[in-house]
């Protein structure tokens, strides 16, 4: 990743959190899957989460958009707290949107009607505006001239951008990525990334599951680790990845940079 | 470059010339075996003076036809009675067919459902249904109607206005009133204004974006026109009761116990298989799916309406239509009944003139009619609903 | 950025009680949300309603081995029916002293079936031991060799007749049905057509009409003074039937083989015949096990039918027995018994076919 497409991570964030978690623990029957997860985001803060597959770094996100249920402890989004209250949960997923690993596109329907699918359905816009929101957010992701095409027609870098955007159509304040680049080709992962480096840029509020190091140290403003359920350690990327303080943050570091 | 052009390459080395020869082969053997086969079935049927051709068409039938959609008797003609049995098969088939798609989805939702008693009981059904012959079941409930159930003396009377006895199923229905007439042109009028509505709506819902409670809407216009004209007319109540005469029931809708057995034979089959069809379908939308649509805060019936069900019912459709001509052909099995379906009547026929290939060639075009109407149905639907891929 | 680490020694937290053991299970599988408790309450009491009778007439007022009258003064089911006419019901007309030798042809197809199961004993033995089988099997049922007293096979019923009906059926309708398929593929237009014509207009009509036509007109189409036998008869319909059904089963299979299959097997110099028996068709026929099994359990299921040829299948002996007057009127009893024995056949299949459809999409 070379230090052009770098985003200054040393303006100061805003004190007001967006997401708060507080004491959360999930359990699938009798696996304790999060344990006592304790999380504050800051507006426009960019987290990027790694750590062993089976931590929890998956459900972790997916509990902030209630795709996960917890148990225990409290989720709040923008002031907004998510219980068995589905207006609440309706809320929450209006304003945070979802980038899923296997972009999960609809496939019977065409790019542009993926991308006004939401807004109109959703938040009730006339066609004509939902239309042109979307071919503002496609040219956003270099992929305008694919509008009127089949997502069986693109390739999942192409995907995976128009995935981005239809999440993008909703105006959301937090975009959530499940490991976005994980099923792509190598040489596909770099047009997924250079929009997520726009997007960050423009000053998106972003947490992010991935194992993209070279991201995480040019864009992030936080770096968590997490392992066995817990976040085990948290830091400046600068410092995550020079000064480890935990044994367990230092043998997964030593066995993904090699 | 020495000139290789074409040495003369004998025949039957050549691949080409070889296909011509080997399906011109093909063709003779089967021309003279079917010429063998015809001739010899000539020669038969002259020696057991059978006539042949479609002459006994017109001739009297006499047998009769224990139900019948039109008017018939034993001083009809083949060709009538023939035509009855069609119509029975159709009768029997459309609604069959309507039963069993209403069950069949219900069960596979089921199937499926949240609730670990809901769906194990439907795995049950499908799994024994599905796994004993279809003729098995059909005699099994014949046979309910005629040793289980009582004479119609002693008729059991499970819900005000219907009768169950071994003579059959009775069933109270409105009097026929003009009413009626009025009320089926309320309800074509009505589905005719719900298209109009939900053309307006989603024009409407694409130049401004609001919504219409367009489901509720249509519900109430298909439920209140032929209501508001029931009430117009008079509000007619009278019903038609069925009312034991002697050994019978007159009066009301009377169903015979061949019909019934029939139905409920080819339906509860049928359903198990259109329920494994169905859930096969829904399974078929990955869970991404779901995730993706609520991640962007679509409600559960939007969700349905517009992400899972036309994905769900692209697998459906063709299974589901291969069910449906199943049922048609199964419909056949009525014989063993003696309900009178287009082969029991064909067989009838076929005993009563000896003229068997006549007889069978007639069966075989009416389910091939049938069986090429679904084939076309389901390769027009197949193109039009594929994804677009690369 | 202050760290947030957790604390590392803590006490084992629990998850909430109801949402796990017994009670989560309740909870979540009968009744999470009003409408699944609903759900629950109906299904329960429908259960009550319907399957508590059942079960008292099916077991605490049945009679198990008494004669009819006793059976008629008894009010739950009547199993006698099944128990006296045990042998007439599974072996048809087949004379009483001699029924030991379907008894052991019927032993015979249940041994091979079951060594059949496992697939890593999928080689020629196998093939062998089948073809000794079917040999011995009908050997045993026909007699007249080996000092066997010759039965005439109008007397052959019951089940025997069930099994042979459908396992001949299959085993004869499989390589017509390969053939069937390969022609439909095939380049020269007469075939393909000729082939196309046979698999549509078979699978176009329903079974009983073949059966009514091996029945009835075969007797005509040969020439004077030949017959065949009924049961011969039937079983032709019965192949010819499947034969149309498994051509289109391997059809699939065969479009399923990529391109790059074909030419490899070119470009190494086999010729057509070669080419599909060594590289082709064992890859196809191997990816649609699955239908294939589907369809032998639609084989047994289809076998049925010939009821109404008045063939003294399974289902034609239960009928006689019923047609005594000492047992009628106890139907319900017999076709309960012979949906039982239709049910085990067909259920141990279709499951067969499942666990070998899971073993294959692993990879085997």
């Amino acid at each position: 990743m070379d230090t052009e497409s770098s985003v200054t991570t040393e303006q100061t964030l805003s004190d007001e959190a967006i997401i708060e978690i507080i004491d959360m623990h999930k359990w699938f029957g009798d696996f304790h899957v999060l344990q006592g997860i304790n999380l504050t985001v800051h507006k426009q803060e960019r987290i990027v989460i790694c750590g062993p597959s089976g931590s929890g770094k998956s459900t972790l996100i997916r509990c902030i958009n209630r795709l996960e249920e917890h148990q225990r402890g409290r989720i709040v989004v923008d002031g907004i707290e998510l219980t068995n209250n589905i207006k609440n949960i309706e809320k929450v997923r209006t304003e945070v949107g979802m980038v899923f690993q296997h972009f999960n596109l609809f496939p019977h329907l065409s790019i542009i009607e993926n991308l006004t699918l939401g807004p109109i359905w959703v938040r009730k816009v006339p066609k004509k505006e939902a239309e042109e929101n979307a071919m503002y957010y496609l040219e956003k992701v270099h992929i305008a001239e694919q509008a009127r095409k089949y997502p069986g027609q693109l390739s999942g870098g192409q995907q995976q951008r128009v995935a981005i955007a239809r999440s993008l159509c909703m105006n959301p304040k937090v975009m959530l990525f499940d490991e976005p680049t994980s099923a792509l080709d190598p040489e596909m992962i770099k047009e997924v990334l250079d929009v997520m480096i726009d997007l960050a840029r423009e000053g998106m509020t972003m947490i992010v599951v991935s194992h993209e190091m070279g991201f995480a140290k040019s864009v992030a403003h936080r770096v968590l680790f997490m392992d066995f359920g817990q976040i085990v350690e948290g830091n400046t990327p600068h410092e995550f990845f020079e000064n480890p303080q935990h044994d367990r943050t230092k043998l997964f570091l030593s066995q993904i940079l090699h | 470059m020495k000139n290789t052009v074409s040495e003369k390459v004998p025949f039957w080395l050549d691949p080409k010339k070889r296909a011509i020869l080997f399906q011109f082969i093909t063709l003779c053997m089967v021309g003279l075996l079917g010429y063998y086969l015809v001739s010899n079935t000539l020669h038969n049927l002259e020696k057991q003076s059978i006539a042949t051709g479609f002459g006994f068409i017109h001739q009297e039938s006499s047998f009769e036809i224990g139900e019948s959609l039109i008017d018939y008797s034993a001083a009809s003609s083949y060709g009538r009675a023939l035509i009855v049995g069609a119509l029975n098969t159709l009768y029997v088939s459309f609604i069959g067919i309507f039963i069993t798609v209403t069950l069949g989805t219900f069960m596979g939702v089921a199937r499926l459902s949240t609730n670990w008693l809901v769906s194990r009981l439907a795995a049950i059904y499908i799994e024994v249904m599905q796994n004993i012959p279809v003729l098995l079941q059909l005699f099994f409930w014949y046979a309910i109607f005629y040793e289980t159930l009582p004479s119609p003396r002693h008729a059991l009377h499970p819900i005000a206005g219907v009768f169950l006895c071994n003579r059959g199923v009775a069933f109270t229905v409105p009097k026929t009133h003009p009413a009626h007439a009025y009320m089926a042109i309320a309800f074509l009028a009505g589905c005719i204004i719900v298209y109009l509505v939900r053309r307006w709506s989603k024009k409407r819902q694409e130049r401004t974006g609001q919504l219409f409670p367009v489901f509720r809407v249509s519900v109430g216009i298909l439920l209140g026109l032929p209501l508001l004209t029931w009430w117009m007319a008079g509000a007619p109540t009278e019903l038609n009761m069925p009312k034991l005469v002697g050994f019978n029931f007159i009066g009301g809708l009377n169903l015979s116990p061949e019909f019934i057995a029939l139905l409920l034979g080819l339906v509860l089959y049928t359903a198990a298989f259109v329920a494994e069809a169905v859930r096969a379908g829904i399974q078929s939308v990955s869970k991404g799916q779901t995730e993706a649509a609520m991640s962007l805060g679509l409600r559960p019936p939007t969700v349905l309406n517009l992400v899972i069900l036309p994905q769900a019912l692209r697998v459906i459709i063709p299974p589901l239509t291969s069910q449906m001509l199943n049922l048609t052909k199964n419909s056949s099995l009525a014989v063993a009944i003696g309900f009178p379906d287009f082969v029991s009547v064909a067989n009838t026929t076929i005993n009563q003139t000896g003229q068997a290939v006549e007889g069978v060639a007639l069966i075989m075009l009416v389910y091939l009619f049938f069986s090429l109407l679904t084939s076309a149905f389901m390769n027009w639907y197949n193109k039009k609903m594929a994804l677009v891929e690369r | 950025m202050e760290d947030i680490i957790q604390k590392t020694s803590k006490e084992e937290i629990k998850p909430p009680v109801v949402s796990v053991g017994v009670i989560g299970w309740i909870k979540a599988n009968l009744f999470n949300g009003w409408f699944n408790s609903a759900l629950t309450i109906v299904t329960l009491f429908f259960l009550w309603e319907t399957v508590l009778p059942f079960f008292r007439w099916a077991f605490i007022d049945s009679v198990w081995n008494t004669t009819g009258q006793v059976c008629r003064d008894a009010g739950g089911a009547c199993w006698s029916v099944i128990s006296s006419n045990f042998r007439f019901i599974l072996f048809g007309f087949y004379p009483y002293d001699l029924q030991w030798r379907p008894l052991l042809a019927m032993i015979i197809l249940f041994v091979l079936l079951f060594f059949s199961q496992n697939r890593k004993l999928w080689k020629k033995p196998l093939a062998y031991a089948w073809i000794a089988g079917l040999f011995i099997m009908g050997l045993l049922l026909r007699g007249g060799l080996f000092g066997l007293d010759p039965v005439e096979s109008t007397q052959w019923g019951g089940l025997p007749l069930t099994l042979l009906l459908s396992v001949f059926g299959l085993t004869a309708a499989y390589p017509l049905g390969v053939v069937l398929a390969l022609g439909r593929q095939s380049k020269m237009r007469a075939v393909k057509t000729l082939c196309i014509v046979y698999i549509e207009l078979i699978r176009g009509v329903p079974l009983i009409s073949l059966l009514f036509m091996s029945s009835i007109i075969f007797p005509l189409l040969l020439p004077e003074g030949v017959t065949i036998n009924k049961i011969l008869r039937a079983q032709v319909a019965i192949i010819l039937f499947t034969a149309a059904y498994i051509a289109e089963v391997v059809r699939g299979g065969l479009q399923g083989m990529s391109r790059g299959q074909y030419e490899a097997a070119e470009s190494i110099g086999l010729n057509y015949y070669q080419t599909m028996r060594l590289v082709i068709l064992p890859q196809a026929l191997k990816i649609v096990i699955p239908p294939t099994v589907s369809q032998l359990i639609s084989a047994f299921k289809d076998t049925s039918l010939v009821v109404i040829i008045a063939l003294y299948d399974l289902l034609k002996t239960t009928q006689t027995v019923l047609s005594n007057p000492e047992w009628m009127g106890f139907s319900r009893e017999a076709y309960v018994f012979v949906g039982i024995l239709y049910f085990l056949g067909c259920f141990s299949m279709s499951n067969y076919s499942r666990k070998l459809e899971k073993e294959l999409s692993r990879g085997n």
